[in-house]
């Protein structure tokens, strides 16, 4: 009886997601990807929203996020000055609640760049794009997943030429307004053979709470392409993020994600990654600094289906308050993927005893020649370290912030962006003054 | 300089000073010295501040300040410095940043302006060539992966670029090898003046053959039993402990 109770209460949910997200009207829209859209509805009817005994979900209560009535996030025109990264030369994009707001975007063409939404991109029907959107979700049973896929708005579609190396990177700043907003956005970011390209999305509010961002990207990294993709998180008010990116490697290709969470009242991030050829290189680290009742969940999936590749993983939490922490890392190592190195690492810090972590480091290994290596831990800041200092004339509070500076670099370390990581530095600073 | 008036602290309840007496002076060098557990890094730690310790009774004046009332860094900005007889790794934190850090956090207190990035390169150069510390050293993580002659070292070095009034060396020269322990008494020696005072815990009387003590104070029980000129410690030397044991009206 209370499995039929529950089943009805979260189709319930679902239903009332599905009816406000019904009003969206696709019919324009380009039959080839009209009809991603209808597989993905007729998906959604086999799928629910996870409990308490969905695996995936464990540690992550999505209460919060269904249990609320949203309504359509619109496409604003606000002020972005504050989000911009100072000394930072970067061709600017702006998402608002979903849409692209051109008018808002401060971006010059580049030959051999194709920059711009991805709802202009499927009009022109672009090669890249038919190719690749949609190309590995198919098979993926998720529902949040299968929402974006059938009623993604809008985004950035990304495509830089065989061996183009674009020198600016590009600073996409994702904003949600309002209060009980959902947007649901999307990207697309192809770099083909030779090619190379750095990438910094903000996800950002403006006001309003108990708004929902339910964000996939997809990142195709061809042969012998460089791709440096730096996520900042930082939403102020009590708003929900479920941020997805499916990346694909081809070989030789070299991709690095760093993702830097500073708020967000529930975060959790999918980042899964295919190794689907040899020599690649995939780097893939993460600082989250959880404050009050922030909830920050990563789950990562790195898989190696081919031989001779090399992953590094680093996450590193901070967790103060009544704040909780969730690592999940998977690697797998496919049978045929022999030489494989991967590594993959997760520490927190607890600032409180009512700050929580459950870090889940997992590999998988299906090969023998390999080096593969992970660990966890969760401690409290070192008191004997904060004495030191202190007995030197540094404060509390700048110990404290030397301790949690050491502690973060190694996971920061990939960032190759100058101005980003000063800008991250200073973000871990006002954090702790 | 200090005055400490019947110094009592606890730990979890359990008595370690039982009333420490002790003046020291601008320009003098005094040696501590007593047997293992007697509590002479219990009474480093408790004028550097350590939270464990609970003071019960008794004062410390430090330059006509209530020391006892000070956070540890105000302790440390007014001129207090203890070079730890266990110093401790900071993976992660870069022995040079870190001690900018404090030297413009004590400018900022004195209400000085802060270190220039090339007086402060200038200041490195030099103390670290005073106690001959490879600059390797200086500029990697706080002793980390240090021998532990190295982190001896270390604690001098930092010393040197804080410019305490009161230095405390808690056996800043055990595990030095002979080589190390001239190095370190030297750039003690060179860094004294008439304006600043020392306190030396120590051992070994060898130690006192370089840096020249003016009082030799024994602390035994959590007490300072006996008192005298540099010549006790070689009384001590000599006849050991049991003598002041013998000799304690305890
Ligand atoms: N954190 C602590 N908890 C419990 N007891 C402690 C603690 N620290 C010190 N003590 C006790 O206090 C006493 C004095 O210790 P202290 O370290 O001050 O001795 P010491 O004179 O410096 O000895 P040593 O010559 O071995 O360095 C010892 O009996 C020690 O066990
Ligand atoms: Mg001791």
């Amino acid at each position: 009886m209370e499995n039929i109770n529950t089943t009805i209460a979260t189709s319930e949910k679902k239903d009332k997601f599905l009816e406000v997200l019904s009003t969206l009207d696709f019919t324009t829209e380009n039959p080839t990807f009209l009809q991603h859209r209808i597989t993905s509805q007729n998906e959604l009817n086999e799928l629910d929203f996870p409990t308490s005994k969905t695996e995936y979900w464990k540690y992550t209560r999505v209460g919060k996020i269904v249990n609320n009535t949203y309504t359509l996030g619109q496409p604003e025109k606000i002020d972005v000055s504050d989000f911009l990264i100072p000394n930072l030369d970067a061709q600017v994009l702006v998402i608002i609640n979903g849409h692209v707001v051109a008018d808002l975007s401060d971006f010059t063409s580049v030959d051999g760049v194709t920059l711009t939404s991805l709802s202009h991109a499927k009009k022109q029907n672009f090669e890249g794009l038919k190719k690749h959107f949609n190309q590995f979700t198919q098979d993926k049973k998720e529902i949040f997943l299968a929402f974006n896929n059938a009623f993604h708005t809008d985004g950035i579609y990304l495509e830089v030429a065989k061996n183009k190396i674009i020198e600016k990177p590009l600073h996409i700043i994702n904003i949600t307004t309002g209060n009980n907003t959902i947007s649901q956005s999307r990207n697309l970011f192809l770099a083909n053979v030779g090619s190379q390209v750095k990438i910094i999305e903000s996800f950002v509010n403006v006001n309003g709470e108990k708004n929902f961002n339910n964000h996939v990207s997809e990142l195709i990294i061809s042969e012998n392409a460089i791709m440096e993709y730096n996520k900042i998180q930082d939403k102020k008010e009590t708003n929900f993020s479920i941020v997805t990116e499916q990346v694909y490697q081809e070989a030789n290709s070299n991709f690095t994600i760093n993702t830097a969470t500073f708020n967000g009242a529930l975060v959790r991030n999918n980042l899964n990654i295919e190794v689907d050829a040899s020599n690649c290189e995939t780097n893939l680290n993460g600082l989250y600094l959880g404050k009050n009742k922030d909830h920050i969940d990563n789950h990562t999936v790195v898989d190696h289906k081919k031989p001779h590749c090399n992953s590094n993983e680093i996450y590193r939490g901070v967790l103060d308050n009544e704040s909780t922490g969730v690592f999940n890392g998977k690697v797998f190592v496919r049978p045929n993927a022999q030489k494989t190195n991967a590594f993959q690492q997760n520490n927190n810090i607890l600032l409180t005893d009512n700050a929580t972590v459950n870090s889940k480091p997992e590999l998988e290994i299906y090969a023998d020649d390999v080096k593969c290596s992970h660990g966890s831990t969760t401690g409290q800041i070192d008191e004997e370290a904060i004495f030191y200092l202190q007995s030197r004339g540094i404060s509390k509070k700048g110990a404290l912030k030397l301790m949690i500076n050491a502690f973060a670099k190694d996971a920061l370390e990939r960032i190759s962006i100058e101005a980003l990581q000063a800008y991250i530095d200073n973000k871990i600073e006002e954090r702790f003054i | 300089m200090i005055k400490i008036k019947n110094l009592h602290a606890n730990i979890d309840g359990k008595e370690i000073l039982k009333g420490i007496n002790l003046e020291v002076k601008a320009g003098e060098v005094h040696a501590i010295m007593g047997p293992n557990g007697s509590g002479k890094s219990t009474l480093s730690s408790v004028l550097a501040g350590r939270e464990e310790f609970e003071v019960t009774e008794g004062s410390v004046e430090f330059d006509g300040k209530d020391l006892l009332d000070l956070a540890p860094e105000d302790r440390a900005r007014e001129g207090l410095f203890l070079a730890f007889q266990y110093p401790i790794e900071i993976p992660g934190v870069s022995n040079i940043n870190f001690l900018k850090t404090a030297i413009n956090e004590k400018r900022a207190y004195l209400n000085q302006e802060p270190v220039s990035a090339k007086e402060f390169l200038g200041m490195v150069k030099e103390k670290s060539a005073l106690v001959e510390l490879d600059a390797k050293l200086a500029n990697r993580s706080v002793n980390e992966g240090f021998s532990g002659g190295e982190k001896k070292r270390n604690e001098i070095f930092q010393m040197a670029m804080l410019t305490p009034k009161l230095a405390i060396l808690d056996e800043t020269d055990s595990g030095l090898d002979i080589d190390a322990l001239r190095i370190v008494a030297n750039g003690v020696n060179k860094l004294k003046s008439p304006n600043n005072a020392t306190i030396v815990i120590t051992h070994y009387q060898r130690l006192l053959d370089y840096i020249i003590p003016d009082f030799v104070h024994v602390l035994y029980d959590g007490k300072i039993v006996k008192s005298g000129s540099k010549d006790l410690a070689l009384e001590l030397e000599e006849k050991g402990y049991d003598w002041i044991k013998n000799e304690s009206p305890l």
